[in-house]
């Protein structure tokens, strides 16, 4: 539909400012500008053509570069909302989010949470952003490529006068003395290594062509990357879970469908010594009161054998010893267990004795496992304590009364009652941390604190991620593109003889600097004039 | 080794200092008005100081190393150490390819800026905590850096563009916003100043005060406290008081630096208006009366092209890959990986508005100036201020 | 030609616009996704009672059960309680049973906590949490309804009213 057919006989799509083949002026408002736009080889860019349905408008709005940059512009300074608190992610996970913005930060911490802002960047509109953005690089990419490979493929050796004296570098010479000249001019084009066409006298030297791809290559990785962001959605390419576990104990690892399981072994944390590790550090360590050094957890991997289910206890065979570091994380099945936090010296048990308060005599020892304790501990002789309430994680409550905040025994709490042959009723005593309360009474004997003993407890996040490959690829794909744009210029000089003269023409896409020095190197000696820049004569005449 | 190492960069330092100053007479030697094109005796003099002090530089970098046993980008004094000797490095490459010396006059000053910024802070060689024991810190880092350094040529470039370009005969929005530039500046210069000074006479004053958690601690202030902790209470005697008192959950120590760097800059920058008789961007335009400006667009644009895809390797490929060794997951949005993409999406939308040519010239000189702030923002206050996986230890 | 341009540029942008719905559909359910499906088969499990019992789910196909995970901590979690209760004495001779699994705590806190509500039904502690890996347990309460075949028909997370309670139990009745 209404393509132009050029004088030179080459057929081009409707829209063509430039002639693909031999560059001629099509559209007759460009004739009166002093240089064309070579922006994209006066190809059609499709959607500059076509305006007339409601997709064509769609089009062309995603492939509009102003929109993209505005898409950009909108993308970056929301994102810097998400920098003033921090994100949910990152404030203590134990309590309600609400709860933990209104308390640090006040009614701005407040408003910030009821805005979204706490977790900005999962937002509805903030995903839209990108996938606009995401959007708007499909569409401007395939606008603009196409042409622009077209056009320069068909184009011809010898370009139109129009075209030439419109370039921004451009020279009319006389003819040079010799021959020879010519052929100077082509070994330095080849030495410099331009691919020269001939035709007719005519030539055509380029380089770098490949440089032009450079944008859309990239653009192509950023869309392969931003797929591999929306395949995390999608149920069974991304996994991410977190399994503490504490030494000595053994738990299923998630996300193994109840096949492995592992064992902390030890969980060991070094910090730097300053004699064994380099006097150098010394004022550092002294200054930060102790640097970690490394911490690991030596673990056990287990295979379930047998057909048992969860809350069954599983038979195990064991699969393999392994190390669990920092950047160094365990491979299962998939699955990479890696090493990310730990808590030291969490209570594990603690002992008691029973003691009579006057007389100091102690009539027996209590070893409570604070995961479990026993209800009953017989001391013999018609001494014995029962635990009547147990509180890991002790608290009182809103109505005052005691109770656990959670299973961690961070801060273990027991009401006891001690029997003894003088007291066989029994007295109760509430005991904590540092802490006795007899709520009945004075008692006659007390449970004293006699020791504690801890364990170290690993953090481990369980990670599966089937998109990394997808996501590597499309950096990879986008760093070779904009290394491909950027480091590399497409340059073309035309030599062309008309009527007894040598018109010389130039373009590069960027880099007119190092193209007007090469072209010095090339044209000096010989008997042509070096053409000039166009645009540097019109500022130095204005 | 770790004396050698301090010694070589203070080599390094006087060097910059020198060669700034050939620089800058390798301008004033062309005063007759002819273009600027190409070095003479000055200008090559200066170009060998400031490699030598590169050669220097990287002296002390690699003596830090073998003293360390690890790469020698740890910490905020390393690091920024290390960004300063990127500059100069990517100063050197376009300077061979443009033969520039004027961009030796604001580039060499920026890169000494920031070398002596970094020396404020603690330079003790520390060991590597565990999350850094990896090859990667040396490759994300060292790339990342580079990256930022020849992104940020592109901001001498703008700074001299604007000097030139912007009218100083009148006073307009133009004038105000590249002055305040010279504010900056004159601020950094001044924190840089009075740290020195009071750290010159070991000034130390000690608070007990409550922090926002609740519980008592203790504040030494190095300089003295125009503003005081949250209920804090001044132990030491006979030192200044403060005249007010933060909340708790401000840091009141950084707050006081902050606004002891600034209100010191507006003082060092009034005394220099009062000397200089004008505007400073307008005592700086003799120096670059004769620049080709479409050059130093030029430069400006190439420093962009050339650094965006050393950042892009360094701070978000070689980032996301150590982030998901080191912390499992390759992107976590924390402050300083944001504020990384928005440093990545403004030198994005740099190239892009450049292809149309409305945005050449002076327009881009002042995207360049917006792009490096948002670098020393990402440096500074993402460091220092917003709390994180990747803070630094800082003052 | 201009029909063939319109059909391509409809497709893209029918593809484009499907693949950014998905990903806007997707995060918004993420955190709703389960472990467990409704209209699947409950993951099976055994546990041992408070009374040396065990229990396992799939012996009970033919039953409805009424699967409730809590903690002492969890207020919520103490105050249904007595409606579970309740309405287990109602429903337990029409082929309703409940199990009620405690998240991991002492032998001693859980008796305590059934001697307080005085709770007639079969509770027992996932000590190794195994069984809430399975469910993808994380907030408390949360109860499961499973049918006579073994699917799950419903899961409910927050405190339940006596009348839901007795709804629930209705919807599982074999």
């Amino acid at each position: 539909m209404n393509e132009v057919k050029c004088e030179c006989g080459h057929v081009n799509p409707h829209g063509t400012v430039l002639c693909e083949s031999c560059g001629k002026i099509l559209e007759e408002t460009e004739i009166d500008k002093k240089l064309v736009d070579m922006r994209y080889e006066g190809s059609a860019r499709r959607s500059q053509t076509y305006n007339k349905t409601i997709i064509d408008k769609i089009w062309n709005f995603f492939s509009s570069v102003k929109v993209g940059v505005w898409l950009i512009v909108i993308t970056l300074l929301s994102s810097i909302f998400g920098t003033i608190l921090p994100q949910v992610m990152y404030i203590p996970q134990n309590i309600p989010a609400l709860e933990h913005y209104e308390t640090e930060y006040g009614w701005f911490g407040k408003l910030y949470y009821q805005l979204g802002f706490h977790d900005l960047y999962s937002s509805w509109w903030y995903l839209l952003l990108i996938a606009s953005i995401g959007v708007s690089l499909v569409i401007c990419s395939l606008d603009r490529v196409i042409p622009l490979y077209r056009a320069l493929s068909k184009q011809r050796v010898s370009r139109h006068e129009g075209f030439l004296k419109r370039q921004r570098i451009y020279g009319v010479s006389d003819l040079p003395e010799s021959e020879e000249d010519f052929a100077t001019i082509h070994n330095k084009l080849k030495s410099k290594r331009y691919k020269i066409r001939e035709e007719e006298g005519d030539i055509l030297a380029e380089k770098n062509r490949f440089s032009r791809w450079g944008p859309y290559v990239n653009h192509v990785g950023l869309i392969i990357f931003l797929l591999g962001g929306m395949l995390r959605f999608v149920p069974g390419m991304y996994v991410d879970q977190t399994l503490w576990i504490r030494e000595g104990e053994t738990k299923a690892i998630p996300e193994t469908d109840d096949q492995y399981y592992l064992k902390n072994n030890q969980f060991i944390v070094e910090l730097y010594d300053k004699e064994k590790d380099g006097e150098v550090f010394e004022q550092a360590l002294d200054r930060a009161g102790g640097v970690v050094k490394t911490y690991q957890a030596n673990v056990t991997l287990y295979e379930k054998k047998g057909d048992t289910v969860p809350g069954e206890e599983p038979e195990l065979e064991k699969v393999k010893d392994a190390e669990i570091r920092v950047n160094e994380p365990l491979k299962v099945n998939g699955l990479a267990l890696y090493q990310v936090d730990y808590k030291l010296n969490e209570l594990h048990e603690m002992s008691f004795a029973l003691q009579n308060k006057e007389t100091g005599e102690e009539f027996g020892d209590v070893t409570v496992d604070l995961s479990n304790p026993d209800k009953l501990y017989d001391l013999g002789d018609g001494y014995s304590v029962e635990v009547k309430s147990y509180f890991p994680d002790f608290e009182f409550n809103a109505e005052g009364e005691p109770a656990t905040k959670s299973r961690v025994p961070n801060n273990p709490a027991f009401v006891f009652e001690m029997k003894s042959p003088n007291k066989p009723e029994g007295e109760v005593s509430f005991v904590a941390i540092q802490e006795t309360i007899e709520p009945l009474g004075d008692n006659e004997y007390k449970m004293a604190f006699k020791g504690v003993e801890t364990k170290n407890v690993s953090g481990l996040t369980v990670r599966k991620d089937m998109t990394l490959w997808i996501l590597g690829l499309g950096g990879l794909i986008f760093m070779i593109g904009v290394v491909q744009g950027a480091y590399w210029n497409h340059r073309r000089i035309w030599i062309r003889r008309i009527d007894g003269k040598v018109w010389i023409a130039g373009h590069t896409n960027k880099n007119w600097h190092g193209l007007k020095r090469e072209l010095e190197g090339i044209f000096d000696g010989t008997g042509i004039d070096v053409p000039k820049d166009q645009l540097e004569e019109e500022a130095r005449k204005g | 080794m770790v004396e050698l190492s301090g010694n070589l960069l203070y080599v390094a330092f006087i060097c910059y200092l020198v060669a700034t100053t050939f620089f800058g007479g390798s301008i004033k030697a062309k005063k007759d008005g002819k273009k600027i094109e190409g070095p003479n005796k000055w200008a090559t003099i200066a170009i060998i100081i400031t490699v030598v002090g590169f050669v220097a530089q990287l002296g002390y970098f690699i003596t830090r190393w073998i003293a360390a046993g690890h790469a020698p980008v740890s910490n905020l004094f390393e690091f920024t150490t290390f960004f300063g000797m990127c500059l100069v490095g990517a100063f050197i490459l376009i300077y061979y390819i443009y033969k520039t010396p004027w961009l030796g006059v604001f580039t060499l000053p920026v890169a000494i800026l920031i070398i002596a910024y970094a020396s404020m802070f603690p330079r003790d060689i520390s060991p590597l905590i565990p999350a850094l024991q990896s090859d990667w810190l040396h490759i994300h880092v060292t790339t990342a850096a580079l990256g930022q350094a020849i992104l940020s040529i592109s901001f001498a470039a703008g700074i001299i563009y604007l000097v030139k370009a912007v009218d100083q005969t009148t006073s307009s929005k133009r004038t105000f916003w590249l002055e305040m530039i010279m504010y900056s500046i004159v601020s950094v210069i001044s924190f840089i100043i009075i740290t020195t000074g009071f750290a010159a006479v070991n000034y130390s004053a000690e608070f007990n005060y409550i922090d926002k958690k609740g519980a008592a601690a203790v504040y030494e202030y190095q300089i003295p406290a125009l503003i005081g902790p949250h209920e804090g209470e001044l132990v030491t005697e006979g030192k200044f008081e403060p005249f007010i008192e933060t909340p708790a959950i401000i840091d009141s120590k950084k707050l006081n630096t902050v606004i002891w760097s600034l209100l010191s800059g507006l003082i060092l920058y009034w005394v220099l208006r009062l000397l200089l008789r004008k505007r400073i961007a307008a005592s700086l335009h003799p120096l670059v009366k004769n620049i080709n400006l479409d050059l130093v667009d030029e430069i400006s644009y190439r420093s962009v092209l050339i650094g965006f895809p050393v950042f892009t390797l360094g701070a978000l490929v070689f980032a996301m890959i150590w982030a998901q060794i080191a912390w499992t997951r390759f992107w976590g949005w924390d402050p300083k990986e944001v504020w990384a993409l928005i440093t990545w999406l403004f030198y994005a939308a740099f190239l892009h508005l450049r292809l149309s040519k409305g945005w050449h010239g002076e327009k881009s000189a002042w995207l360049a100036i917006i792009g490096f702030f948002i670098i020393m923002f990402n440096l500074i206050v993402v460091n220092l201020v917003i709390a994180g996986l990747h803070s630094y230890a800082g003052s | 030609m201009k029909k063939r341009r319109l059909v391509i540029r409809t497709v893209i942008l029918v593809i484009l616009a499907a693949a950014v719905g998905y990903t806007l559909y997707a995060n918004l359910t993420k955190d709703t996704i389960k472990k467990v499906e409704i209209g699947k088969t409950a993951p099976d499990f055994a546990l041992v009672d408070m009374n040396g019992e065990k229990h396992k789910l799939s012996d009970y196909r033919g039953q409805g059960v009424f699967l409730n995970f809590w903690a002492t901590w969890c207020k919520p979690c103490e105050r249904e309680m007595p409606y579970i209760e309740k309405s287990y004495q109602e429903f337990k001779d029409k082929g309703v049973k409940v199990l009620s699994v405690d998240v991991g705590e002492s032998d001693v806190a859980v008796n305590n906590f059934i001697n307080k509500h005085k709770l007639s039904f079969p509770v027992m502690i996932d000590k190794d949490t195994q069984v809430q890996t399975a469910y993808g347990i994380d907030p408390l309460p949360i109860t499961f309804l499973i049918n006579k075949d073994g699917e799950v028909i419903r899961s409910h997370v927050g405190q339940l009213t006596q009348a839901t309670v007795n709804q629930f139990m209705e919807e599982i009745q074999p």
